[in-house]
């Protein structure tokens, strides 16, 4: 397939189509005739708990951004019902301000089963926004808790989004979403115990050694071996006070986006986790095929048969495995 | 990736009657019969309404009116999704819609009204049945 250059400039219901087929796992092509054209956009992740206020600040970030004149791009994720594959996406209740512009285009995503807070297509519906000329495009996780990282491989620039009161210093060095942070940002900042939020916030920042981690063959190495920013080089994640209500802290926030994207762009690192990431991406597409294609194998059956010794207790699940790989005769781990 | 198709509906309240428990309990039902359902809040207007249904690519629209504004919504409403080319997406009517009303509601391509009372399983149902697998 190969990859066209030249953008068919498509409307925007055919865009919105565009991206349910994405969504569906059913444009596989159209993905890869596009791919050419990405690579324009900014993107920005916003994570944090639910209620922190994801939404209304991706609404006046937006709204700032099209005064100065870019098109932005909005895709808000909310959670799939585990139980009834349904979904409520509500996040654009808290984005009607920018109803009737057409430099904003918002497309709400489900979960649709995958963890990370992210859904397992938004990537995909990333590059169609990208190839479609947005300069920015904002991707708003569910309200994530702890380990929803996916948005630091997705997004160029990742916000973390803090509210007042919502947890100690200790809370602040555990692993996980605060570590993802490029841009801490405390809103609610007219809240009372944002001070107290913000200092746990820096005293977290502080006591880290701040190194470019990047990943390498699938690994977190640091970047000391790499050239890369090193401890004294590397970007500090900033810690902004926004209060979506009047706007305040917003212009700051878009003016460290945008050192943020300088410092990439300068440093080298943004070209280089580009292409950690698509190494990442292709090995999950290939380990996704490969046990698709192996998992064809496996005799129902058999499996059956397997399944029905291991609820009487007559053999234990990792029997039933190795059992089911002798006899499909699957090459065994190289490992 | 063999994902299944999951039918989308945007839920909305235009006009300016400020009850949408109606419409929460729509959106949570049809949430519950495995749809997804994109939720826009209150005092939408037609051109809200319909630019976030052509956005999202829903199969459906389901509107909740209680303000007796049915007659001049509903037809504002198709005018615009004619202009963007969308009559493929059906449009559903929730709230207090008096029974004369029904019938010129369905000439202008309502698919179906439901009134107080209706069990929220036959709105599911209806949904399933209009959009095409």
């Amino acid at each position: 397939m190969t990859v066209a250059a030249t953008a068919p400039a498509l409307s925007r219901r055919e865009l919105a189509r565009l991206l349910t087929r994405v969504e569906n796992g059913a444009a596989d092509s159209e993905l890869a005739a596009l791919y050419g054209r990405t690579g324009r956009a900014h993107i920005v992740g916003i994570t944090g708990a639910p209620g922190t206020g994801k939404s209304s600040l991706v609404s006046v970030l937006t709204a700032h951004y099209r005064v100065q004149g870019l098109t932005v791009a909005i895709i808000a994720v909310d959670p799939t019902s585990p139980f009834s594959g349904g979904a409520i996406l509500g996040d654009r209740i808290r984005m009607r301000d920018l109803a009737g512009d057409a430099g904003v285009f918002i497309r709400s995503m489900a979960t649709r089963g995958a963890l990370g807070g992210l859904s397992a297509t938004t990537a995909d519906a990333i590059r169609v926004l990208d190839a479609a000329g947005f300069d920015l495009i904002l991707v708003e996780t569910v309200g994530a808790g702890q380990s929803e990282v996916d948005i630091a491989r997705a997004a160029q620039t990742t916000i973390v989004l803090e509210a007042p009161g919502m947890g100690d210093d200790v809370q602040a060095i555990k692993a996980g979403i605060l570590e993802i942070a490029d841009i801490l940002v405390v809103n609610k900042a007219d809240r009372p115990g944002v001070e107290s939020t913000v200092k746990a916030l820096r005293a977290m920042l502080d006591l880290g050694h701040r190194v470019e981690r990047t990943a390498h063959h699938g690994r977190l190495m640091s970047a000391e071996s790499t050239g890369l920013p090193d401890e004294n080089t590397a970007w500090q994640p900033p810690i902004i006070q926004t209060i979506t209500l009047d706007k305040s802290g917003v212009a700051e926030l878009a003016e460290q986006i945008a050192a943020h994207r300088a410092y990439l762009v300068r440093s080298g690192l943004l070209a280089h986790r580009e292409r950690a990431r698509l190494e990442l991406e292709i090995a999950d597409r290939l380990r996704e095929a490969l046990l698709k294609r192996l998992l064809a194998q496996i005799d129902p059956v058999q499996f059956g048969n397997l399944l029905d010794q291991v609820t009487a207790r007559q053999i234990d699940p990792i029997s039933a495995v190795k059992s089911l790989l002798t006899t499909q005769k699957i090459p065994a781990n190289p490992s | 990736m063999a994902e299944l198709k999951k039918i989308r509906v945007l839920v909305a309240k235009p006009g300016l009657d400020g009850h949408d428990r109606g419409a929460k309990i729509i959106a949570r039902a049809l949430r519950d019969a495995g749809m997804e359902v994109i939720y826009t809040g209150l005092r939408q207007t037609p051109e809200m309404i319909v630019e976030a249904a052509l956005q999202e690519d829903v199969d459906v629209i389901g509107l909740s009116i209680l303000s007796g504004a049915h007659m001049a919504l509903t037809p504002r409403i198709f005018e615009l999704m004619r202009a963007n080319d969308m009559t493929d997406v059906k449009v559903i009517l929730g709230g207090i819609i008096p029974d004369e009303d029904i019938e010129p509601l369905k000439k202008m391509g309502v698919s179906g009204v439901f009134g107080p009372g209706t069990n929220t399983a036959d709105i599911a149902a209806h949904i399933q049945r209009i959009v095409p697998a």
